[in-house]
């Protein structure tokens, strides 16, 4: 009885199930067709991207690009099981970096450094710090595209002016403006717990500004005991500590990034400060109303901590976005590809769109329309960041292979649960980088 | 001509029998048995998800038995397992007795409560989620203080909106089962109960209960077998926060195939998985006493 049940539902469920593979066959990202690209959705972003598709298959009639969009933590899973079961579409978009390094070392995209090359205005024409995450072993896998995203300390001009307080100068300062925000009920940092990787800005800016950029380095060129560095456990420890003094907004670890909610919290004024990356102004603009156009967003870079030995110019962050072109394209789509790359990606039109979003396109010489944007101020100050920083890190999570990140991002959130010390996270990952 | 005909069709009907059953088995094996049979041939190997297969022998095996996260994903199940279905048992065979009335109200009842049943896991986490959010939740909107809690933020309410949230979504499920259930049991025994000078509720612990003993173990196999499976909902909710106060077994498969890209271990626990929910089973059909199939109703 229940055997012939549940051969019955068996049936039932087949039939869509086993019409399904045959339907994938056909609309999923073949040999021959258009060559097809996946990036990620959310405005005001998504809209710049479809836009420099639309245009370069305006002027391509021949070489359709199929574009198809997703959210930022269900792309990167995504994107990982299409690549190992060959249905990869032809342009890879990404963060560069350890995840690069992965794709390479399966031999899934294509070396690109023939390509630059032959084309070397396209590479003079971009940040050269842009190139850094696109290289695996002096070989360039990845064009890098659209904007730099520093991370930036983000405030609300409002809510300081309502308390009295100035913005934070150092470490101490912020630990002094937790009491004072939290007694008018105001959190003092917006936080996307959930997301793990919001976590993990606050200890790329503690480690540098405490131990300098080495301390990281050491822990991406796989040194034993690199995290067990007496710089990097007082940047867990001041981590901690800043937990323990409710400086985050309540509820953090059930928020996530995706949704924006850490970034209404700011803008809302029910939290005074965020640290977010430079992409977070493009949504503040698009979703807070009045909030930026009226001067109620203040932005800084993180202060430095009393004592630290890092250089206060170094950044963390994106250096840029990643394109690279799946090896198992068919010919076609690889030549579709690289044509995208020469005459679709960062063209003006697109760098135009980028500016204003309140964002600074990679691409070389654009002073003049920043200076000229509706965000000039804001722009400039990003633009000086990228330029001027002494060293711009990837983000951890970008930089390590996916495994390591994985443990990464996990430690990090029992870090901030305070179910861990220091020493335990210390000892958890030193157990996974080093080689 | 009837005649005729009749012979040979039942003779030509027990010869296509077997072969009706065919593209279930081939269903079965294409999308159960050699999936099955694949995983377990990883559990041997190491796999990015992305380069080459590298046989590595009972590296993986060890590498998840030694894992401290193994005994916490595998306790983290149990609970969701047994407070669940605790919460679920005795609601669903209360519900279910209810909803078995002829009275017309209880019908229209019973369809408003079917209604969690017809929409999506995620959908529904997607929906709690938003509901229970700190700052902008129901609790914050409506001003309820004791609503604006840090629900998904607090492993140990994290860990009861789970729970509610799965029975939420299906009692109505198990309280359809129970209501046929109790729908079976012949009317004349009740009257004889009655005659006896029976009340409800003595009706309820002598007859109705004792009754629908194969009804809830049929419903528990498929609440602790189904509450091993766990994962969309749990996914959108929480992905098995904060920490790791949520991460079943499930999601501690995912997260180390699909996020850590370690294609070895995830799949033996996928072998685990299956271990666990065929022996449970298995557990679950002795507890009821052998013969499942046979009948309460002799003699009634």
């Amino acid at each position: 009885m229940a055997l012939s049940r549940r051969t019955l539902l068996g049936l039932a469920a087949g039939v869509p199930v086993s019409a399904a593979p045959a339907a994938c066959g056909s609309s999923g990202p073949g040999k021959s067709g258009g060559a097809t690209y996946w990036y990620l959705n959310g405005q005001p972003q998504e809209g710049v991207r479809s836009s420099a598709v639309d245009a370069f298959n305006k002027a391509h009639p021949k070489d359709q690009i199929k574009d198809t969009t997703y959210q930022n933590d269900a792309y990167k899973t995504k994107i990982k099981t299409a690549i190992g079961a060959g249905r990869a579409p032809t342009v890879i978009w990404g963060w560069g970096g350890g995840t690069l390094r992965t794709y390479v070392e399966a031999g899934q995209v294509e070396d690109l450094t023939p390509w630059f090359e032959e084309h070397p205005e396209i590479k003079k024409g971009l940040f050269p710090s842009s190139f850094g995450a696109a290289t695996v072993d002096g070989k360039i896998y990845a064009m890098p595209c659209e904007t730099v995203q520093p991370i930036i300390l983000y405030y609300n001009k409002r809510v300081f002016e309502q308390v009295g307080a100035k913005p934070p100068q150092s470490w101490d300062d912020i630990m002094a403006l937790v009491p004072r925000f939290n007694a008018k009920g105001i959190a003092p940092f917006a936080l996307g717990g959930q997301s793990r990787w919001t976590n993990m800005m606050w200890l790329e800016f503690l480690f540098d500004r405490i131990g300098g950029s080495e301390v990281f380095q050491a822990v991406v060129e796989g040194e034993k005991n690199a995290w067990s560095n007496p710089a990097a456990i007082t940047a867990l420890t001041k981590v901690q500590e800043l937990v323990k003094a409710q400086g985050f907004v309540k509820g953090f670890s059930s928020i996530t990034a995706d949704s924006n909610a850490d970034q209404a919290l700011l803008y809302t004024g029910r939290a005074a400060m965020m640290l977010h990356g430079a992409w977070s102004y493009g949504i503040q603009q698009a979703d807070g109303g009045d909030f930026v156009s009226s001067g109620g967003l203040g932005y800084m870079t993180f202060p430095p901590v009393e004592g630290g030995k890092g250089d206060p110019s170094d950044t963390v962050g994106n250096p840029a976005q990643y394109l690279s072109i799946s090896s198992k394209a068919g010919a076609e789509q690889k030549k579709t590809a690289r044509d995208f790359f020469a005459t679709g990606v960062l063209q003006d039109a697109e760098v135009k769109k980028w500016i204003g979003n309140g964002s600074v396109p990679i691409r070389l010489g654009t002073e003049k329309l920043l200076a000229a944007s509706k965000s000039a101020d804001f722009l400039t100050f990003t633009y000086d960041i990228a330029s001027k920083a002494k060293v711009f890190a990837q983000s951890w999570d970008q930089a390590l292979s996916p495994t390591a990140a994985e443990t990464l991002l996990d430690n990090i959130v029992k870090l901030f649960q305070l179910s861990i010390s220091p020493k335990q996270f210390a000892d958890n990952l030193n157990a996974v980088t080093a080689k | 001509m009837s005649a005729l005909t009749g012979h040979p069709s039942r003779r030509e009907a027990r010869g296509i029998l077997p072969w009706l059953a065919a593209p279930a088995l081939v269903v079965f094996v294409g999308f159960a048995v050699v999936p099955l049979v694949g995983v377990f041939a990883l559990s041997f190997t190491t796999w990015d998800g992305i380069g080459a297969i590298r046989l590595s022998g009972l590296t993986s095996w060890r590498k998840v038995l030694t894992n401290p996260g193994l005994p916490h994903a595998l306790w983290v199940t149990f609970l969701v397992m047994a407070v669940s279905w605790a919460v679920q048992t005795p609601l669903s065979i209360l519900l279910g007795t209810f909803l078995a009335g002829r009275q017309r109200y209880r019908a229209v009842l019973g369809v408003v409560y079917f209604i969690p049943l017809m929409l999506s896991s995620a959908a529904i986490a997607i929906a709690y989620k938003a509901l229970l959010d700190p700052n902008f939740g129901l609790g914050a909107g409506l001003n309820i203080h004791a609503l604006s809690q840090d629900w998904l933020g607090r492993p140990g309410l994290a860990f009861g909106v789970v729970v509610f949230v799965v029975s939420w979504q299906f009692i109505p499920f198990h309280s359809l089962i129970y209501q046929g259930g109790v729908q079976q049991i012949p009317q004349s025994l009740y009257e004889a109960a009655q005659l006896d000078g029976a009340g409800r509720i003595r009706q309820f612990f002598s007859i109705t209960l004792p009754q629908l003993k194969y009804t809830v173990i049929t419903s528990s196999t498929l609440m602790v077998v189904g509450s091993l499976t766990f994962f969309d909902l749990i996914f959108v909710l929480t992905e098995g926060g904060p920490g790791d106060a949520t991460r079943v077994l499930a999601l501690d498969m995912y997260k180390r195939g699909f996020q850590a890209s370690l294609m070895g271990p995830a799949s033996a626990i996928a072998v685990i998985l299956v271990l666990l929910g065929l022996s449970l089973a298995l557990l679950l059909r002795r507890l009821g006493g052998g013969d499942a199939g046979a009948s309460q109703l002799e003699g009634a």
